[in-house]
């Protein structure tokens, strides 16, 4: 059993005081409950960008590779965007380094606005965002990406008092194709292709790869399952009756709905 | 605008790779994993070490694929030493209780799966220096299709795509073969369709996925694809047993159905590719 008073918690302490969003108990409660809660608030904390709130880039990737797994496992779409602020330099060369975290800030939350609850937006870097998407169909894509990018154009930043500006950003997008096991630098990588293409034809766009031809469209799974579909009882017995394991429950859905 | 909705098509995924096929390699696909595929290998390579051809079986997935789970073996030395350098190819070879040769990738492979030029050439140094030793050497490949499992298909002269009729994993079989017609330009696919019900299921199988290809998928004209239906290896309660025991169903029960299947198999692939490329 572990000492309270051997333990040097007071730099944690300090740290976590200074962060509005951490609650700490007193030292009053239990040596457990205390414990336990200074070491929740550290995670939370070591997953936060402390500019923006966003997901900072460690978080990011623990979220991505996790992605890339349910993928593979489950065949979901998923997209990867990576947004970078146009002319992000002039803010700061013309406002100040000040006006440029608020504009920073201003993104961020808008970004964080546009998207689902369970999609998640992250600082990648200086100005650069990334935002992954799970369970997000190729005909989703460009128009997610397309509502981000013009919401960002329609938004005016007070960067002081009486000045408020517009930015614009660019948006390179690459989706984990279905089935595929990716890794975390290829996926970003093939985004960032897409990035530099919308930054070097223009800025101010969105470019995001296209599918590889692995995807099975509604038509091609219908003329597959077709003969599942005639209620033959044998194939849906032996369907259900497979130990194999997770797919089963799927089988009968889509012998059920074609 | 119209740039945004229509980018062109020029981004090529850097992912693809041409074929370049070396002989007496199958690789045993399905895409997605749980549809026995691991099984069919090493039951497969039992067979056809049975029928007297020196066979060696790689776990081309780099450590994720279930070889040594399924075999009960955990070398000391595996491919994770042989491309470290700490380890000659030799040294990495284990002789499988099946009678055949297995070469296991070890977990630390995982650091791999990003294929590098430098991962890339290794891979094919150690199949050059692999091929000339045996009859024939089957690729078992992992769940998902990572960069590295269609790097390594793309070396192996023929594939058997293993499947169930579960609608799940027809759809899974479906996306690999357009993948390998598509990124690979293959024109035969061979299919092995497990854990089938009745009689005759593994054909109708295969017969509907060459319709929905025929219909879907443009190829170059004069180049159909040709899925070639190689037998069904019927539910079996003695598979689930073997697995279970990690016991390999054709040593350990030769005489039911589902070892009976694998070994019409061996048979088939023997006188389809074995023979030819000897």
């Amino acid at each position: 059993m572990i000492d309270m008073r051997d333990l040097r918690l007071d730099d944690a302490r300090a740290l976590l005081e200074h962060d509005p969003t951490c609650s700490l108990p007193e030292p009053e409660e239990s040596p457990t409950v205390y414990v336990q809660s200074v070491v929740d608030n550290l995670c939370e904390l070591s997953l936060k960008d402390p500019l923006t709130g966003l997901a900072n880039r460690r978080h990011f990737r623990n979220v991505l590779s996790r992605e890339i797994d349910a993928v593979a496992r489950s065949g979901d779409s998923a997209l990867l965007l990576m947004l970078d602020i146009d002319h992000f330099k002039k803010v700061n060369d013309t406002y100040g380094h000040l006006a440029g975290d608020r504009v920073l800030q201003a993104i961020a939350n808008c970004l964080a606005a546009c998207v689902r609850p369970m999609d998640t937006v992250a600082r990648y870097g200086g100005e650069e965002f990334a935002a992954i998407l799970p369970n997000c169909p190729a005909s989703f894509g460009q128009i997610v990406a397309e509502r981000i990018r013009e919401t960002v154009g329609n938004l005016s930043i007070f960067v002081s008092p009486l000045v408020s500006i517009q930015v614009t950003v660019s948006i390179g997008g690459a989706y984990a194709p279905e089935w595929v096991r990716s890794t975390t630098a290829l996926w970003t990588d093939r985004a960032d292709i897409q990035l530099y293409r919308a930054k070097s034809e223009g800025r101010n766009r969105v470019y995001i790869e296209q599918q590889r031809e692995i995807a099975v469209s509604a038509e091609e799974k219908s003329m597959l399952f077709g003969h599942l579909s005639l209620g033959d009882p044998a194939w849906i017995e032996n369907a259900s009756s497979d130990a194999s394991g997770a797919a089963t429950g799927n089988a009968i859905n889509k012998v059920n709905s074609p | 605008m119209s740039d945004v909705l229509n980018p062109p098509q020029d981004n090529v995924a850097p992912t693809a790779v041409p074929l370049k096929p070396l002989g007496k390699v199958l690789a045993v696909t399905s895409g997605k994993g749980g549809v026995g595929k691991t099984f069919v290998s090493a039951n497969l390579a039992a067979a056809l070490a049975k029928r007297g051809h020196r066979v060696l079986v790689l776990d081309a997935d780099l450590g994720l694929a279930n070889l040594d789970v399924v075999l009960n073996l955990y070398p000391k030395v595996t491919l994770h030493d042989v491309f470290t350098g700490k380890a000659k190819l030799e040294e990495a070879i284990v002789r499988a209780p099946g009678g055949f040769s297995v070469l296991l990738a070890g977990s630390g492979m995982v650091e791999y799966s990003r294929l590098t030029p430098e991962v890339r050439d290794d891979f094919l140094r150690i199949m050059n220096g692999l091929i000339p030793h045996y009859d024939i050497v089957l690729l078992d490949t992992g769940a998902g299709i990572s960069d590295v499992v269609l790097f390594a298909v793309s070396l192996a002269s023929e594939v058997l795509v293993v499947a169930t009729p579960e609608p799940t994993s027809l759809t899974d079989a479906y996306a690999t073969i357009k993948v390998l017609v598509g990124q690979q330009k293959r024109q035969t696919i061979r299919m092995v369709v497990n854990q089938t019900a009745r009689l005759g299921d593994g054909r109708a199988i295969t017969t509907q996925l060459q319709q929905v290809l025929d219909r879907f998928v443009v190829t170059e004209p004069g180049r159909p694809i040709r899925l070639i239906h190689m037998g069904d290896i019927p539910s079996d309660p003695s598979v689930r047993q073997a697995v279970m025991r990690r016991q390999l169903l054709i040593q350990s029960m030769p005489g039911c159905p589902a070892a009976l299947a694998i070994s019409q198999l061996a048979i088939k692939l023997e006188e389809t590719i074995i023979a030819r490329v000897a």
